[in-house]
């Protein structure tokens, strides 16, 4: 299980504002809790007194490492999200996957082509698909999953790509397919096909590397090294972002 | 005129040469084809089990879609798309319960199938909304002297619920031929199975089928053959090497899609025609009457 009782369950801590102080009960593992209405689900579980030791990581909607599935009292569908970005809800009867297990295929990407037969050769199962777009539904990044699958079958590389380009690898779509597809594994596959043979070469990637290699910016570096926390975070704010 | 056009995985993949020679040729004859948005795979196969409804969620997805476009009919060139969609569409058409279940299931879609679109085949467009006059008069390259043996097989004609033409005795592609100036030849085994998905375990039960089959084209002094069907053009084509293998008495015969005649006649650019994809080169029967 990836969930240990902690020894020492959060304490509140001596605030009183009524937003937090609002509590809901969900289930988890079973177990009714009464958690702050405004906690995500990862927060809660932490705030009931649970140690989340897998099913966690980078706790900001990135990583995909906290895939749940719960049910809301009274409905049927089983509904998906990550743990730390979705917010908890009256009812919810909570479950964390702590992994997915998923066979990994070892290719060589040079001796593939970016088409069908790079698909055939590597994760067939993806022909097994019956569209019944269960995947989409389970996607907690709201990808048309099934839209890429669909794609896989006649090849077309670059609509994978684009289509899972928000992909988080959680797993939920490869836990909920009736097809037993990997679709996470097979969207990875294609984006490496597609780096290798369809993105445009980009020469201003190159003279930028030159200059990397040529040491153009080694005094610019030396400099931030040399700089403390709270002047490096100021920086980093005060950045050009596109 | 414009059309929705719903092309198919194996049109995006081994036979480009029918997808790009469909959309090509439907240009000369001034219909913008219009590929759908999104589609997935229709399905492949119709299940015969009246009750298996999960493997109607493909076609019934691509419908759905078609609705999303605004769209009360689309066209598909492929004999096995059109076959599986059609009868899936008849299947729900047939039975609100089911559809209803499917319905259910399909709950993230915001429309909600009714049966209420039309499927089509190209060849039904060519011949009820087109017109084979029309066609004639837009010939730019007639295919003079082109002795052509036009094969159905089975997923145009059977079964009769979406036969899109005289079930024993399938006309329409003879019809478009002579329209693009060719001579159909006598060609009595026309709708016969090519074996289908056999060719993956029995490649052999293939090899006979493709012998007989084409040997009766042969027998009608057919230059080459035509299909609609990228399982029936695989078969007859590429299962030919086999079939030299086993026949001694087999002649090679070049098989090409409708559209791919239809590019030629109507001028298309010759880079639609995809000859890379054929196991035999059809250039040399029809550079010998100077078509390519």
């Amino acid at each position: 299980m990836g969930i240990a009782k902690s020894a020492s369950a959060a304490a509140s801590g001596g605030l009183s504002d009524p937003a937090i102080d609002r509590k809901v009960t969900v289930y988890v593992m079973g177990k009714a809790c009464e958690v702050p209405a405004t906690a995500t689900i990862m927060g809660a579980i932490e705030y009931a007194g649970h140690q989340i030791i897998r099913g966690a990581g980078c706790r900001e909607g990135y990583c995909g490492a906290c895939a749940t599935i719960y049910r809301m009292s009274g409905d049927y569908k089983i509904r998906t999200g990550l743990a730390c970005t979705t917010m908890v809800e009256e009812g919810m009867v909570l479950a964390q996957i702590p992994s997915v297990p998923a066979e990994k295929v070892v290719y060589d990407i040079e001796k593939l082509k970016p088409n069908v037969s790079a698909v055939q050769q590597t994760y067939p199962v993806v022909f097994r698909c019956v569209a019944c777009n269960t995947c989409t539904r389970s996607c907690p990044q709201d990808i048309r999953v099934m839209d890429y699958v669909q794609a896989a079958k006649r090849g077309d590389i670059a609509a994978i790509t684009e289509l899972s380009y928000y992909c988080v690898a959680c797993g939920l779509c490869m836990l909920r397919c009736p097809a037993e597809i990997t679709q996470p594994l097979v969207a990875t596959l294609a984006k490496r096909l597609y780096g290798r043979y369809l993105s445009k070469n980009s020469p201003e990637l190159a003279v930028r590397v030159g200059a990397v290699a040529d040491g153009r910016y080694d005094a610019e570096y030396a400099e931030l090294m040399a700089l403390g926390r709270s002047a490096l975070s100021d920086r980093y704010y005060a950045r050009d972002t596109e | 005129m414009k059309l929705s056009y719903y092309p198919g995985c194996t049109l995006k993949s081994h036979a480009r040469n029918f997808d790009e020679s469909t959309v090509a040729s439907m240009a000369r004859l001034g219909v913008e084809v219009k590929e759908l948005d999104r589609w997935n795979c229709c399905g492949t196969v119709h299940g015969l089990a009246s009750d298996d409804l999960m493997h109607r969620m493909a076609p019934i997805t691509n419908l759905i879609r078609v609705k999303e476009e605004s769209a009360n009919a689309f066209m598909t060139s492929c004999a096995m798309c059109y076959n599986t969609l059609k009868r899936a569409n008849q299947a729900v058409r047939a039975d609100a319960d089911a559809l209803s279940t499917i319905n259910d299931f399909l709950s993230l879609e915001n429309t909600k199938y009714t049966g209420d679109v039309e499927v089509l085949h190209l060849l039904e467009i060519l011949r009820d909304q087109v017109g084979f006059e029309k066609i004639t008069s837009l010939v730019k390259r007639p295919l003079k002297g082109l002795r052509v043996a036009c094969y159905y097989g089975c997923l145009l004609v059977r079964p009769e619920s979406v036969a899109i033409d005289d079930v024993e005795n399938p006309t329409v592609m003879e019809k478009l031929v002579t329209a693009l100036g060719a001579t159909p030849v006598r060609f009595p085994l026309k709708t016969e199975c090519c074996g289908a998905y056999h060719t993956v375990g029995q490649p052999e039960l293939i090899a006979d089928r493709t012998n007989r089959i084409l040997g009766n084209a042969y027998d009608g002094a057919a230059d080459v053959v035509v299909v609609s069907c990228p399982l029936c053009a695989y078969n007859l084509d590429h299962r030919q090497q086999e079939a030299r293998r086993i026949y001694s008495d087999f002649h090679p015969l070049p098989v090409l899609y409708f559209t791919q005649l239809m590019s030629i006649a109507l001028g298309c650019d010759n880079a639609v025609l995809c000859f890379d994809l054929h196991h035999v080169d059809p250039q040399p029967a029809l550079a010998g009457l100077g078509l390519v």
